[in-house]
C-alpha cells in the first residue's frame, strides 16, 4: 500500500483494515500520534489526510492509498512553541492531536470558532484556556518566527524556581 | 480492540457496477464509507461481520446537485461537504444544523449521510431532518435502481426495507416551502450522541394552508427508529392547541431508559421542544410579533 507520510513516499505491507493509527505507530515507528479512546471521541490520534483532520483510529489502511498523510512528526510551526509557553500542554497525550486539528484553522480564528472546530479534541488537564491561547498566538505567528517575549519570561520563571529551592 | 482486525476482509470496489456485483456475490458483506461507526462497534466487540466492502473511492456517490425539483445528495457526501454546500444551505438549512452537531470536525470529515442512514441508529442526527423533509432514498443493485420514501425506510430497530444486496446511492430532497427547525439535545453542546433530536417544518404558504402535510414533525431517540409524530401533526393542524398536542405526542412516542437518558426525561424534553418550536412558529405567535 503506497501513500505519502510527511512528504515521503512509503510502502506498507499490512492487512487492509489495520487502523492508520497502528500503521503509523507500529509499521512506520511514528509514535508521536497517540491513542486515546480508540473510538473517535477524543481526537488524540488526529492526523491530516489530504489536509483534512481525521481520527486515525477510525481510518483503515486501505483508505489512505495514494493519499497525503501528515503527522505531528512532519510539523514545524510556531504553534508548537506556543503550546509550551501558554500552558497548552500538561500530560501531553492530547497535544499532538490538538496541534494537527489547529493547523486546519484560519490564522484569524475567533474563540467561538476555535471552540467549535476543536470540539473533537478533548483535554482533561488544562481546562482548555491555555490551549486556546496557544492556538491563537501560534497561528498568528509567522512560520519560523520565534516568540521572543515569551521566551524571556520563561527563563525568568525558571530562575525564580531555582532560587526558591 | 476486541476484534482481530488482521482477520477482516476488506474488498475494494473499483466502480459502482463492481460494487453491485460484490454485494450480490458476497452475502453478508457490509458496505462501508468513512468507517466512523464500524471501528467503534468492532472495538466494542458487537459487530459480527468479518467481510467489508470499501466504497470510499467511488467519487460519483459524493455529489451534491440540484436535479430539477429536488436536491440530490450522494450517499458518500461527508458532513463537512454538506455543511459547506451552498445548495444545501439554500434548500434544507436544517440539514446543515444537523451535520454540524455530529461529532467533531474529524468525524464530520469522514462520516457520510449514507452511513448515517445505513447505520440506522434511532439517535442518528440527520434522520429526523430527512423524515420531516419527506426525503426519498435511492437504492441500487445489479437489478437496477429503485426509490423508497424515507418515512417507509425503517422497519424496526436498526432494520430497514433494503434488500441485502442493495446499496444506498443518494437521497433526494423535495422542495420545502416551509420554515425549518432543528434542535438536538445532548450531554454537551458538541460531540455528543443525542438524547433527543427534533426536526420540524411548518408551511406558511397560503396555498398550502389546507394541506394536512403543512406541519411535519420528526423525532430521534424516542422510539426504536426515527419517527414522524403524525398524530401530533394532525392535532396541531386541527386547532393549534399546544397543550393537547403535547398530550398526543406523549401517547405516540415510546422512549426508553438507557445509558444516555431516562424515558421520563425524554418525554419531558420532547414535550418542551414541541412547545418551544410551536411558540416560535405558530400563527398565533406570528400575529403577536
Amino acid at each position: 500500500m503506497q501513500f505519502t507520510v510527511n512528504g515521503k513516499k512509503v510502502n506498507v505491507r499490512a492487512y487492509p483494515m489495520k487502523r492508520l493509527l497502528d500503521v503509523l505507530r507500529e509499521d512506520l515507528g511514528l509514535t508521536g500520534t497517540k491513542e486515546g479512546c480508540g473510538e473517535g471521541e477524543c481526537g488524540a490520534c488526529t492526523v491530516l489526510i489530504n489536509g483534512e483532520a481525521v481520527c486515525s483510529c477510525l481510518v483503515p489502511l486501505a483508505q489512505v492509498k495514494g493519499a497525503r498523510v501528515k503527522t505531528i512528526e512532519g510539523v514545524k510551526h510556531p504553534i508548537q512553541e506556543a503550546f509550551v509557553r501558554e500552558g497548552g500542554t500538561q500530560c501531553g497525550i492530547c497535544t499532538p492531536g490538538f496541534i494537527m486539528s489547529a493547523l486546519t484553522l484560519p490564522a484569524n480564528v475567533s474563540l467561538k470558532e476555535m471552540q467549535e472546530r476543536l470540539a473533537g479534541n478533548l483535554c482533561r488537564c488544562t481546562g482548555y484556556m491555555g490551549i486556546y491561547r496557544a492556538v491563537k498566538k501560534g497561528l498568528k505567528a509567522k512560520r519560523g518566527a520565534k516568540l521572543v517575549s515569551l521566551r524571556v519570561k520563561k527563563k525568568s520563571q525558571k530562575r525564580k524556581r531555582v532560587r526558591s529551592i | 480492540m476486541r476484534a482481530a482486525l488482521s482477520t477482516l476482509k476488506f474488498l475494494e470496489a473499483g466502480s459502482l457496477s463492481h460494487a453491485f456485483k460484490i454485494m450480490k456475490t458476497h452475502p453478508g458483506i457490509m458496505p462501508t464509507a468513512g468507517c466512523t461507526d464500524i471501528y467503534v462497534s468492532l472495538n466494542f466487540g458487537t459487530l459480527k461481520v468479518r467481510e467489508f466492502l470499501n466504497l470510499w473511492g467511488l467519487s460519483e456517490l459524493r455529489k451534491i446537485q440540484m436535479k430539477g425539483d429536488y436536491l440530490s445528495i450522494g450517499s458518500l457526501a461527508t458532513y463537512t461537504q454538506i455543511i459547506h454546500s451552498d445548495s444545501v444551505k439554500k434548500w434544507i438549512p436544517m440539514l446543515i444544523q444537523a451535520s454540524s452537531s455530529i461529532g467533531g470536525m474529524q468525524i464530520q470529515n469522514r462520516g457520510t449521510l449514507g452511513g448515517n442512514i445505513g447505520n440506522g441508529s434511532p439517535a442518528g442526527d440527520t434522520l429526523p431532518v430527512l423524515a420531516a423533509a419527506e426525503a426519498v432514498v435511492v437504492l441500487g443493485s445489479t437489478e437496477g435502481i429503485r426509490r423508497i420514501s424515507f418515512n417507509m425506510f425503517y422497519t424496526g430497530y436498526r432494520k430497514n426495507a433494503m434488500n441485502p444486496e442493495e446499496l444506498i446511492l443518494s437521497v433526494e430532497i423535495p422542495r420545502i416551502k416551509s420554515q425549518q427547525w432543528y434542535r438536538k439535545v445532548g450531554t454537551r453542546a458538541a460531540q455528543a450522541i443525542s438524547k433527543i433530536v427534533m426536526a420540524a417544518v411548518l408551511s406558511k404558504d397560503p396555498e398550502e394552508q389546507q394541506d394536512p402535510r403543512r406541519i411535519r414533525i420528526a423525532f430521534g431517540s424516542l422510539a426504536p427508529t426515527v419517527i414522524r409524530a403524525f398524530r401530533t401533526e394532525t392535532a396541531l393542524a386541527e386547532n393549534g392547541n399546544i397543550t393537547e398536542a403535547q398530550k398526543t405526542l406523549l401517547s405516540e412516542i415510546q422512549p426508553i431508559d438507557d445509558i444516555r437518558s431516562t424515558a421520563l426525561y425524554r418525554q419531558t424534553v420532547a414535550a418542551n421542544l414541541l412547545a418551544e418550536w410551536w411558540g416560535k412558529v405558530s400563527p398565533r405567535s406570528l400575529i403577536k410579533s
